[in-house]
C-alpha cells in the first residue's frame, strides 16, 4: 500500500510515516501531537475534527492522509499569531460561546472558512453553513453571536 | 441547608445521593472510602511556605461514612472528612484543592469566584486543582447539582478563614487591633495609620495550618463584588486556541493505542475466538482475559484494524424486548426493590368522588436516550511498576473510578491515582470507569502506557442510557380545582416525582421493573420524564376545566407557601417575558408552558412551536425561560446553562431515541441518532430571578425539565393533538 511521508501543516513541512488511507485526524493527533482537532464521531457528522485544506473546511476524520498530502493543511493551532488571537477566537471568548468547549476548535475552523467566503453572513446563513457542527451543550445562539461579532471585527479598519 | 425535602432522609449512597428519592442512579453502587493522600510536610515541600486552610465537613452523613484506617497529621489523628483546602503561598499564589470536576458546567470559574470573593484576592492568581485523587480531598462525585450548594460554600469558608488569619497576622505585626484592618485585592490595609502589606509578605518563611473555625460570617450575597458578576471562563483562552488537553488528548512517550473487541449485542456471550493471527503480528499486544479481549498497537488505525481482524463467534440471546414493545415489557416485569416507592399525602378516596367531579387519566412514555457527550469516554493508563497505576480519564467520579481500578486489579486504593483533566462534557453519563479499567488492563499487558478512546458507536452502545419509562397519571377535577392526584412511574425514576401543586389528596409511586439495556443517571435524572407527564397532564386538566393553563397552575400554587411561591414567581416571570395572553399567534403556531422545582432550582419554560400539518414538521420557534435558584453566582454562566439545557431538552422532547431490538442498538451514530443542531435552536429569552436571601443552587440540571412539556402543550395548542410519548415527533408528526 502506498505510504505518505510528508505533510504540509500550518506552513511547516512534517515528516511522517502513514498509510495513504489512514485518517488525517489521527495522523495530526497521534503523529504530530496536534490535538486541537478532536475526534467526535468518525463519520464526518459532528465537525469537531474540522481543518482547512487549501482554505476549505474538511472533516479530517474521513479525509485520507493521502488526499491531504497534496494540500496545505490549516489547524486550530495556527490561528493565534504572536500571542494575538484570531478575530474568530477572540469573538468566541468575548461571547462566552462555549461550555465544555470540545466542539470549539471545529466551530472556529468552520467559522473562519465561512467568513472568508461570506464576510457578513446573516444568522440564517451562519446556521446553514455550520449545520454540520454539533455543540451537544447547546451553545448555538452564542456561537452565532460570536461569528457575527467576528464579522464585525473583520470589517473594522485595523490599527 | 437544602431546599429539597429529600435532604432530610437518610442517604444510602455518596454525598448528595439519596437512593430512596433517586433510584435511577443505578450506576452508583459503591460506598466511598475517605482518604487523605498528603502529609502536612509534603504540602509545604510541594507548595512552599504559606498558609494552609482545611475545610472539615460537618454533615452528619459524611461523619457516618468516615470509617476505616485513620491517617496522621502533625502527630494528630487527621479528620477524614476534609472536603477542600486552600494554600496561599509566600510567592503570592493561591491554590485551592477540590475533588469536584469541570465538564463544561463552568465550575472552575464559579468556584474561583468564591475564593476571590472571600479571600479578597485577584482571581487571575488563583489556581484550582480539581479531581486528582492524589492531590485533592475525597469527593463522591460531581453530580446532583451539588457543586454550587456545597463546594462553593466550602471554598468561601476556607477563603474567609484564610483572610481572617491574614488580618490577625497583620494585627500582630503592627501591634494593632484586627478590627481596624481591612482586606482587599491581596493586601491588608490599616487606613488609620495609612499602611498596607501584601498577603505574600505576611507569609514569608511561615508554615501555618488551621481548620475553618466553627463560625465565621461570610460576605452576604447582597455585598458580593466578584460572585454575582459575569466573570468569563477563567481558562477560556486555552479552549479557543486548542491548547487545552482533554482526557482523549493526553499522551506519554512510548504510548500505545488500545481497542476492545465488543460483543454484537447486550447479553451476548463468547462461544469461540481465535486471537492467534493478531498475536503473531509484530508490535501488537493482545489480551484475552475472561470476557475481555483487546489489543494495543502503535497507532489508532492499527489497533482498530487488528480488532476487526479477530474472528469471534458470539451467542446472542433471542427474544429480548425492543424499542417497539419495551413499555409493555416494563409494566409486565415488576421488580420490587428497597424503599421510597410510595409517598402519600391523604390518599385519594376509593369510593366515587363528589357528584359533578370529573375523573381523568392518561399514560405517558419516555424512550431511552443517550448522553452523547461530544468527547467519548477516554483514558490513558500508566503502570509505574506492577503495583502502581496512574490513569487520566474523563469521569464525574475520579474517586469512584479509583475504587473500580483498585478492585479490578486487586490493589490498595493508595496505589492508584486518577486524574481528571477538564472533560468534553458528561451530562450525568460519565459516572463509571469502564474505559479506565480497559486501558489499564491493556497497559498492564503491554508494559507501556496505553490510551483508549471509545468510538462514537461504542459510546452510543456501551455507555448507559437515560432510563426508559411509563408514567400513569390520574386526577379528579372538581369546580376547576384538582382534588385528587395519583402518579405512577415505572422504571424511569423518582427525581421530580412529587407534585408541588396544592392538591388535597396525593399519592405518588415509583415502581422498579426489569429493563433491557444498561441505564443510569442523566442530567436532571427522571425529573424531565416526571415533569413531562405532570405538566402535560396539568395542561389536559386546564383544558378540561376550561381555564387558561397559566391561571390553572397559579390556582394550585399558593403565594404564601415557600416552595409554591417561588415556583409561582418563575411562571409569572417567564409568562411576562413570553407575552403569554398578549402575543398574537400565526396559523399553525401554538403556545405552551411547563415548569417545576427540583434540586433547589425553580424553572418555567414557555414555548412557541410551528406545525406544518402537510409535512408533519414541528419546529420550536422561540422559548422564554425563567430560573430561580437562590443567589446568582455567575449570571453569564447561568444564562449559558439555561440556554444550553433548553436546547438539549428539545432533542429528548422531539426526536432523540435509541432504537433497539434483541439487545442490539440500531442507531449508534450521529447520522442515525439525531441531536439538536443549529437549525433546531430557537430564539431563547432568559430571565434570572436573583434571590440574594437564598443560598445558591446548582443549575446544570433543573433548567432542562420544563421544555418538553412546554413543546407538547404548544403542539396541542397548535393542532389539537395531544402527544404523550417522548420523543414526540421522531420523524415529524406524520409517523408519530
Amino acid at each position: 500500500m502506498p505510504r505518505v511521508n510528508q505533510l504540509r501543516v500550518n506552513g511547516k513541512t512534517y515528516t511522517i510515516d502513514a498509510d495513504a488511507t489512514a485518517s488525517l485526524l489521527f495522523v495530526l493527533r497521534d503523529q504530530l501531537g496536534l490535538t486541537g482537532s478532536k475526534y467526535g464521531c468518525g463519520e464526518g457528522q459532528c465537525g469537531a475534527c474540522t481543518v482547512l485544506l487549501n482554505g476549505n473546511p474538511r472533516r479530517s476524520c474521513i479525509t485520507k492522509v493521502g488526499t491531504a498530502a497534496t494540500r496545505e493543511i490549516t489547524t486550530i493551532e495556527s490561528l493565534e499569531k504572536d500571542g494575538k488571537l484570531h478575530p474568530v477566537q477572540q469573538a468566541f471568548l468575548d461571547e462566552g460561546a462555549m461550555q465544555c468547549a470540545y466542539c470549539t476548535s471545529g466551530m472556529i475552523m468552520t467559522a473562519v472558512a465561512l467568513l472568508r467566503a461570506n464576510p457578513r453572513p446573516s444568522e440564517d446563513q451562519i446556521a446553514q453553513y455550520m449545520e454540520g457542527n454539533i455543540c451537544r451543550c447547546g451553545t448555538y445562539p452564542r456561537i452565532i453571536a460570536a461569528v457575527q461579532r467576528a464579522a464585525q471585527a473583520g470589517t473594522e479598519p485595523r490599527a | 441547608m437544602s431546599e429539597n425535602p429529600a435532604a432530610s432522609r437518610i442517604p444510602e449512597g455518596p454525598e448528595g445521593f439519596d437512593a430512596a428519592m433517586e433510584p435511577e442512579r443505578y450506576e452508583l453502587l459503591a460506598r466511598p472510602a475517605y482518604s487523605f493522600e498528603m502529609q502536612r510536610r509534603d504540602f509545604f515541600k510541594v507548595l512552599g511556605a504559606g498558609i494552609l486552610i482545611f475545610c472539615v465537613a460537618k454533615e452528619a452523613f459524611a461523619l457516618q461514612e468516615s470509617g476505616g484506617g485513620r491517617r496522621q497529621f502533625g502527630g494528630q489523628p487527621l479528620p477524614k472528612e476534609i472536603s477542600a483546602w486552600l494554600h496561599l503561598g509566600e510567592n503570592g499564589m493561591v491554590t485551592t484543592y477540590t475533588g469536584k470536576v469541570e465538564v463544561g458546567q463552568n465550575v472552575r470559574t464559579s468556584l474561583s469566584q468564591a475564593v476571590a470573593e472571600e479571600l479578597r484576592f485577584p482571581i487571575e492568581k488563583i489556581t484550582l486543582v480539581m479531581g486528582d485523587t492524589q492531590l485533592t480531598p475525597y469527593d463522591a462525585g460531581t453530580f446532583g447539582s451539588r457543586t454550587t450548594p456545597t463546594m462553593n460554600l466550602k471554598l468561601r469558608q476556607v477563603s474567609a478563614a484564610a483572610r481572617d488569619a491574614l488580618i490577625e497576622l497583620a494585627a500582630k505585626q503592627w501591634n494593632t487591633d484586627a478590627k481596624d484592618l481591612a482586606a482587599a485585592d491581596g493586601k491588608i490595609t490599616d487606613s488609620r495609620n495609612n499602611r498596607s502589606v501584601e498577603y505574600a509578605e505576611l507569609l514569608k518563611g511561615r508554615q501555618i495550618t488551621q481548620n475553618i473555625p466553627a463560625e465565621d460570617p461570610l460576605i452576604p450575597p447582597a455585598q458580593w463584588t466578584v460572585e454575582g458578576t459575569p466573570v468569563p471562563k477563567v481558562d477560556g483562552r486555552d479552549f479557543v486556541t486548542g491548547k487545552h488537553r482533554y482526557p482523549s488528548d493526553q499522551a506519554l512517550p512510548g504510548m500505545l493505542y488500545g481497542k476492545v473487541l465488543r460483543p454484537p449485542a447486550f447479553g451476548a456471550t463468547l462461544s469461540s475466538v481465535d486471537t492467534r493471527p493478531a498475536e503473531q503480528t509484530a508490535g501488537l499486544v493482545v489480551v484475552h482475559d475472561g470476557d475481555f479481549i483487546g489489543v494495543a498497537a502503535p497507532s489508532t488505525d492499527g489497533a482498530a484494524g487488528a480488532v476487526a481482524g479477530i474472528h469471534a463467534e458470539w451467542k446472542t440471546e433471542p427474544g429480548q424486548p425492543s424499542s417497539e414493545n419495551v413499555f409493555e415489557y416494563l409494566k409486565d416485569n415488576p421488580e420490587p426493590g428497597r424503599g421510597g416507592e410510595q409517598n402519600t399525602e391523604n390518599p385519594p378516596a376509593n369510593e366515587a368522588s363528589a357528584p359533578g367531579a370529573q375523573r381523568m387519566s392518561a399514560t405517558y412514555t419516555v424512550a431511552y436516550i443517550a448522553h452523547a457527550p461530544l468527547e467519548p469516554r477516554a483514558a490513558l493508563a500508566q503502570w509505574t511498576d506492577d503495583n502502581h497505576l496512574t490513569v487520566w480519564t474523563g469521569t464525574q467520579r475520579p474517586f469512584g473510578v479509583r475504587q473500580e481500578l483498585a478492585q479490578a486489579f486487586r490493589l490498595p486504593e493508595d496505589n492508584v491515582r486518577v486524574l481528571m483533566p477538564d472533560t468534553g462534557a458528561a451530562y450525568g453519563g460519565k459516572h463509571t470507569g469502564e474505559c479506565a479499567v480497559e486501558a489499564a488492563r491493556l497497559a498492564k499487558a503491554a508494559k507501556k502506557p496505553v490510551k483508549l478512546v471509545w468510538t462514537r458507536e461504542e459510546e452510543f452502545t456501551w455507555a448507559y442510557f437515560r432510563p426508559v419509562g411509563v408514567i400513569d397519571v390520574r386526577a379528579t377535577l372538581d369546580g376547576g380545582q384538582i382534588t385528587e392526584w395519583e402518579f405512577d412511574n415505572y422504571n424511569s425514576g423518582g427525581a421530580g416525582l412529587e407534585s408541588f401543586y396544592a392538591i388535597p389528596h396525593k399519592t405518588t409511586r415509583f415502581h422498579r421493573t426489569k429493563y433491557p439495556l444498561r441505564q443510569g443517571s442523566y442530567r436532571a435524572l427522571a425529573a424531565t420524564a416526571n415533569h413531562f407527564a405532570r405538566e402535560s397532564f396539568m395542561d389536559e386538566l386546564a383544558h378540561a376545566a376550561k381555564v387558561d393553563p397559566l391561571e390553572f397552575r397559579l390556582n394550585h400554587l399558593h403565594k404564601d407557601d415557600p416552595t409554591q411561591g417561588r415556583l409561582r414567581a418563575v411562571f409569572e416571570a417567564a409568562a411576562e417575558k413570553f407575552g403569554w395572553g398578549k402575543s398574537a399567534k400565526a396559523a399553525g403556531h401554538g403556545f405552551g408552558m411547563g415548569g417545576g422545582f427540583e434540586k433547589a432550582g425553580n424553572v418555567a419554560t414557555f414555548a412557541e412551536v410551528a406545525v406544518d400539518e402537510k409535512s408533519g414538521d414541528v419546529s420550536v420557534v422561540r422559548l422564554a425561560t425563567a430560573f430561580e435558584g437562590g443567589a446568582v453566582v455567575n449570571p453569564d454562566g447561568l444564562r449559558n446553562q439555561l440556554t444550553g439545557a433548553n436546547i438539549m431538552g428539545i432533542g429528548g422532547a422531539l426526536f432523540e431515541h435509541i432504537d433497539f431490538a434483541n439487545g442490539r442498538i440500531l442507531n449508534p451514530r450521529f447520522s442515525k441518532y439525531r441531536v439538536p443542531r443549529f437549525s433546531d435552536a430557537p430564539k431563547i429569552e432568559v430571565v434570572l430571578l436573583d434571590r440574594k436571601d437564598i443560598p445558591p443552587a446548582g443549575a446544570g440540571e433543573s433548567p432542562i425539565m420544563g421544555v418538553a412539556s412546554a413543546i407538547g402543550n404548544a403542539i396541542f395548542d397548535a393542532i389539537g393533538t395531544r402527544l404523550r410519548a417522548m420523543p414526540m415527533a421522531p420523524h415529524g408528526l406524520k409517523k408519530a
